[in-house]
């Protein structure tokens, strides 16, 4: 089977979460690093294990409303101060407090828009097609079943040890993802 | 009181719901439903009513907003009534999706999506208003900020430009806020429908979401953070739309409590809305499993508490000028009270403030009829209410010369039907090609009500 293509990774399917996340934990311990759970909705203890850093969209959306409160006001003053003066009883043109509430507005569109950005672009979307859409199986990762996925990429990665391992915490069924 | 009816209301799920029910139900209803008649109908009467509002927008653009019945020195008349109360009631759905996931109630998860989607088709309709009720539409864009021929920029200090501001803000993350809560939901319904065209545009519209833990991590820390966003601006946004009318010198309008006042009423008639779907919807689509007594208790109660708010502001809008011994604003209540539009006025007070006092009342909050009839009258009283304060503070102004009386003609009443019609097919619509129940949530509230043994 050398000249066999080498598969995407190997796929093994829980029906809870417990045995998924005790599986895990013993593929950590048994030092595999690529490795990524699939699941219908985000399990308690996954990224603890994974030991994944926390997400960065916070500072890219308070980094973007800094950016939007700026230039919002920015164009307010600009639009009042610079390109159209205008002179209502001898006020002053950088009527700052009445450019409050746009300027907030303003932040939190930049926000919104930013969040938005940073979460496509942290989960790689829009992509139609992966590689993990061929396991099977994985129709059932978003209603029902845990999938935990070793990526050939793995140094260790070697079918055989692997189905051993697995197979201790009794998954539903244990298959290779084609390339 | 006994023990089991008590109980009735604490269950947000009933018993033997799982989170593979759940979701085969959920997404059955989406993919496998054979289009039930009262769809049909439903539909169909909404779409006559936006065929109406087709044909209404079409004669006023091209006669103008003479065929309305506002004038001198009743200006604004039914769009901007209707304009703010659209917008009130799109603000109750953001309440429910944002503000409550972020006090992490558990009940909010069943009746997200349909409050969600609601407040799209609701802002929807209340970003058309004003764009009509210019006379001249087509200049709508000098609203804009950008560098033009004409050398001209929009006045920043006007409060009606902040309240443009703020409409286009909030219709935009309205719209990405519902999206983004769909994207997992999107994923179920790809991998479950059998038929092409489903996977075609399902898998389109879930954007290649594959549920792995990471896309998990930063979908959840990306909607809490736009939760949190959403909170403020909504509130913010009606508080806004309670200046442009602050922000002048019109007695009756002249008042510093607007801002609240306006949010009150927003959220009081966004809760009756999300009831009037709820209600009817339960049984439509058989979620009684997961929109339990509990829910309507809930929106029973809140509802009450934003009566009580609204009857405050009530309170305070006819003490105030009386406080301050304006003679104009005097003149103005005293018209309210016993003038040309004083039966709209009680009317108002009755359907709002007086009717939900009976939700003080077990029986009635989990007697559905009554709830979904207080429900409408809510809906109906805030129209009135929007109406009122438009309409009879304009029509006794500073100058006794100019005091007329506004009457709305036929086109007014056909634009306002006409846009229940926009709101009604948008939402059918949704109804049939979206989960109305966010079916991610409820499997994590299944799970999370099973390690804590029992409901």
């Amino acid at each position: 089977m050398s000249d066999a293509p080498r598969p995407y990774g190997l796929v093994a399917e829980f029906d809870r979460p417990e045995p998924m996340l005790a599986a895990l934990q013993r593929l950590r311990a048994a030092g595999f690093r690529r490795i990524e759970v699939y699941s219908p909705e985000q399990v308690e203890g996954v990224d603890e294990i994974l030991e994944r850093r926390p997400s960065r969209t916070p500072l890219v959306v308070f980094a973007a409303g800094v950016v939007g409160a700026a230039g919002g006001f920015f164009l307010q003053w600009y639009g009042s101060v610079i390109g159209y003066p205008l002179n209502i009883g001898g006020r002053p043109l950088n009527s700052w407090p009445a450019f409050g509430t746009t300027t907030i507005e303003l932040a939190i569109l930049c926000m919104v828009l930013a969040g938005t950005a940073a979460l496509l672009r942290a989960c790689r979307m829009p992509l139609l097609y992966h590689p993990i859409f061929d396991a099977p199986g994985i129709e059932r990762a978003s209603r029902d079943r845990f999938l935990v996925c070793i990526e050939a990429g793995d140094p260790r990665f070697d079918p055989d040890r692997l189905r051993r391992l697995l197979h201790v915490h009794d998954p539903v069924r244990l298959s290779e993802v084609p390339a | 009181m006994t023990a089991a009816a008590f109980d009735e209301t604490r269950r947000v799920l009933e018993p033997g719901v799982s989170e593979t029910s759940v979701t085969d139900h959920v997404s059955d209803l989406v993919l496998e439903r054979k289009t039930p008649a009262w769809w049909w109908i439903g539909f169909g009467l909404s779409l006559s009513l936006l065929l109406l509002f087709v044909v209404s927008l079409a004669w006023l653009f091209i006669r103008g907003v003479g065929i309305w019945g506002v004038g001198w020195p009743v200006a604004w008349g039914f769009a901007i009534g209707n304009y703010v109360w659209w917008v009130g009631m799109a603000s109750g759905g953001t309440i429910i999706s944002a503000l409550f996931f972020l006090t992490r109630s558990e009940w909010r998860s069943a009746t997200n999506r349909i409050a969600e989607s609601m407040t799209v088709f609701c802002v929807a309709c209340a970003g058309i208003m004003p764009v009509i009720h210019l006379g001249r539409w087509w200049y709508s864009y000098w609203l804009f900020p950008y560098p033009n021929t004409m050398g001209t920029w929009p006045q920043f200090r006007s409060p009606l430009h902040w309240d443009f501001v703020a409409i286009l803000v909030y219709v935009i993350a309205s719209v990405l806020f519902w999206y983004i809560g769909l994207i997992p939901d999107m994923a179920t319904l790809r991998d479950r429908a059998v038929r092409r065209w489903q996977r075609v545009l399902y898998g389109i519209l879930a954007l290649g979401w594959q549920g792995s833990s990471l896309h998990w991590r930063e979908y959840r820390s990306a909607y809490l953070v736009l939760a949190g966003l959403m909170a403020p601006l909504v509130i913010s946004v009606h508080s806004i739309v309670g200046l442009d009318f602050a922000g002048g010198l019109v007695p009756g309008w002249h008042e510093t409590q607007f801002p609240p006042y306006f949010v009150f009423g927003a959220v009081l008639s966004g809760f009756a809305v999300v009831l009037m779907l709820v209600i009817p919807l339960r049984r439509a689509l058989d979620l009684d499993g997961v929109i339990t007594p509990r829910h309507l208790d809930v929106l029973a109660r809140l509802m009450l508490t934003t009566s009580l708010l609204i009857g405050y502001s009530y309170g305070l809008e006819i003490f105030m000028p009386f406080y301050r011994g304006e003679h104009a604003e005097i003149t103005v209540v005293l018209s309210y009270l016993t003038g040309h539009y004083a039966p709209w006025y009680w009317a108002k007070i009755v359907l709002n403030a007086v009717i939900p006092q009976l939700l003080w009342f077990r029986a009635a909050r989990l007697n559905q009829p009554v709830l979904f009839t207080i429900a409408a009258g809510v809906v109906v009283g805030m129209w009135i209410e929007r109406y009122v304060i438009v309409v009879a503070s304009l029509h006794r102004n500073h100058s006794e010369s100019s005091w007329a009386v506004f009457t709305p003609t036929f086109w007014d009443w056909a634009t306002l039907a006409g846009s229940a019609g926009l709101f009604l097919t948008g939402f059918f619509l949704l109804l049939r090609f979206i989960p109305m129940v966010s079916m991610f949530e409820m499997r994590e509230l299944v799970r999370k009500k099973k390690r804590e043994g029992g409901r």
